[in-house]
């Protein structure tokens, strides 16, 4: 069983991200990382590749540079290779374009039995790349996958919903979206980074995937950034260290709204 | 510019349209289309009566989809719809799980951009703009469709208030779901219902959350006490959830619900940015947290700086106290 699986490598998180006045768009300069919510789909390759007993993981991704290091952690995790599509014409792509682009990646490796990506990025969080991705592959997608199985050329996920879950069977090819908690991700071994240093990654441009210029970056997105304002803040109230008796201006608080 | 006809996604459950397809509907009626019409990606006779009310004039609906997923089959619809001569300038989807699917595959066929998570849209000029809250919301992000429409835009939950109005209408018009093909091919097997107790998260008055600061799994038991003295709804966020603590509908938050109750209290909880997105348009904020450098102090109204399981116990029993 060959399963892909589309990772980004983004701004650390932890530190406040922000825009760059020229364009608008996200700050990505300096080192990348894996998105936490991307492991979670690597262990879950990892794990039905396991359990099928033969077959690869491969990584799909998408950087304006060059940047590899979030690559190098999924591959530290026991992924085989990885395309990286690394183009300056790609600055300003939209989510549309995304998946274009992820799709092409996918097809250059040769399709894959399952093609996995998280519900959304931390960083741009549209959550509408997986199922792009599925239509451009014409594909099914089963997004929000909480729990899943493969059972010969189907698989059976427990999908999130808004009341509880829904038991859905889908016949492979697909392209499913998992959410954090689906898998535990395992940490990257001492032995699985010495060895991921020495993996391929396949650096490609756009026209390498047979795409044009204007079908990517801000040429192909159809929106435009036309004002960035900051929002009213919200004023931080009053701060308390708790001596023991906190929970008393709780209370008050509380009587003061007549919520008691 | 104005716009001819607004489509807005009509997500529903039990019969009954959501919250969000209403809140969708006032908003639409606000920019000077011409017609503004339902879709929905079910069978909508019990539903049109409300969406009616609520200012669609049409709704259009594919019947019971059986077990397929309304990703591709309702996208389909809709580009066959707009295929045969039906022209929407903009269509509106709420950020729901039907919502995204829909407009993701929608956006493919049709070859047009989707702007996510958009809390307000205006008609400017020739131009239509969505706005975006960034950075956990302290940053404002207008963005306007390139090119000709339909243009696709998804809502956050309570960006706009739900109202009725408009002229009488819900004429239903059924539309057909083409032959999908291999992208069809997903089945719904059983639907599962997980119960929870209480007032809804997103409808309650009062909403407690928990976080990883109480610990571990049996401590929510603090959250459910307090909330059932303040007749208010438990709420989590995200890193309990992942690790199996309370179930996902419990979820406040960016992949969660928006609530915006009269009162929030955050309990153990830092106030990541995934969190804060989904509770900072609540009126009045109380933080609990053992961290004094905790972001959620930054919007928190009343911040007590100590350790959950003791100002929650002292809490509780005041409360119990009392009543």
């Amino acid at each position: 069983m060959n399963v892909v699986v589309c990772v980004k490598q983004i701004p650390d998180p932890a530190s406040p991200g922000a825009l760059d006045p020229a364009t608008n768009t996200l700050k990505r300069e300096g080192k990348l990382i894996l998105d936490e919510s991307d492991s979670y789909g690597v262990e879950m390759a990892l794990q039905l590749v396991g359990t099928a007993g033969s077959g690869e993981v491969s990584l799909v991704s998408m950087a304006p540079n060059g940047e590899v290091s979030g690559l190098r952690t999924a591959l530290a995790m026991g992924a085989a290779k990885a395309v990286l599509v690394s183009d300056p014409a790609l600055q300003g792509s939209d989510a549309l374009t995304t998946a274009r682009v992820l799709a092409k990646a996918i097809e250059r490796l040769g399709g894959a039995d399952l093609i996995i990506t998280a519900t959304e990025s931390t960083d741009g969080y549209t959550g509408t790349v997986p199922e792009q991705i599925a239509a451009f592959l014409d594909l099914p997608a089963v997004t929000f996958a909480k729990h899943v199985v493969v059972d010969g050329s189907s698989l059976k996920v427990k999908r999130q919903t808004e009341a509880g879950y829904d038991d859905v069977e889908c016949p492979l090819p697909a392209v499913i979206s998992v959410t954090a908690g689906v898998v535990e991700p395992r940490y990257p071994s001492f032995k699985g980074i010495m060895a991921a240093k020495s993996k391929p990654v396949d650096t490609v441009t756009a026209a390498d995937l047979g795409l044009s210029a204007d079908q990517v970056g801000w040429a192909g997105s159809g929106q435009k950034v036309v004002a960035v304002k900051a929002a009213e803040a919200r004023a931080a109230g009053e701060v308390i260290e708790d001596d023991g008796e906190g929970y008393l201006k709780v209370v008050a608080f509380l009587e003061s709204l007549k919520v008691i | 510019m104005s716009l001819s006809t607004i489509w807005v996604y009509a997500d529903a459950a039990a019969d009954k349209p959501l919250t969000i397809t209403l809140e969708l509907l006032a908003k639409a009626r606000t920019l000077g289309a011409s017609s503004v019409e339902a879709f929905c990606g079910g069978d909508a006779t019990a539903l049109a009566a409300t969406l009616g009310a609520h200012g669609a004039a049409k709704v259009h609906h594919v019947g019971d989809l059986g077990g397929q997923l309304p990703g591709p089959a309702v996208a389909a619809a809709m580009a066959a719809a707009i295929g045969a001569g039906a022209a929407p300038d903009l269509i509106m989807f709420g950020m729901t799980y039907e919502g995204r699917d829909i407009a993701a595959r929608l956006s493919v066929k049709l070859g047009k951009t989707v702007l996510t998570n958009s809390t307000d849209v205006r008609v400017d000029g020739d131009e239509v703009v969505a706005q975006t809250a960034i950075f956990g919301g302290n940053t404002l992000v207008d963005t306007a469709f390139v090119g000709a429409g339909p243009h696709l835009a998804m809502f956050r939950p309570k960006s706009f208030a739900a109202e009725e109005g408009g002229a009488a209408g819900g004429e239903l018009l059924a539309v057909a779901v083409p032959e999908l093909g291999a992208a069809g091919a997903a089945r719904i097997i059983e639907r599962h219902v997980e119960a929870s107790s209480g007032p809804k998260l997103d409808e309650a008055n009062v909403v407690v959350s928990g976080g990883r600061g109480l610990g571990e799994a049996a401590k929510y038991s603090m959250i459910e006490d307090l909330a059932k003295l303040l007749k208010a709804a438990p709420g989590a966020s995200r890193a309990i959830v992942d690790a199996g603590w309370v179930p996902y509908s419990y979820q406040v938050g960016q992949t969660g619900k928006v609530v915006k109750p009269t009162v929030y209290i955050a309990a153990g909880i830092s106030g990541a940015t995934q969190h804060m997105v989904g509770m900072k348009g609540s009126k009045n904020i109380i933080a609990i947290n053992k961290d004094k450098e905790a972001p959620i102090f930054g919007i928190a109204d009343l911040g007590i700086v100590g350790d959950v399981h003791k100002v929650l116990p002292k809490l509780i029993e005041a409360l119990q106290a009392r009543s």
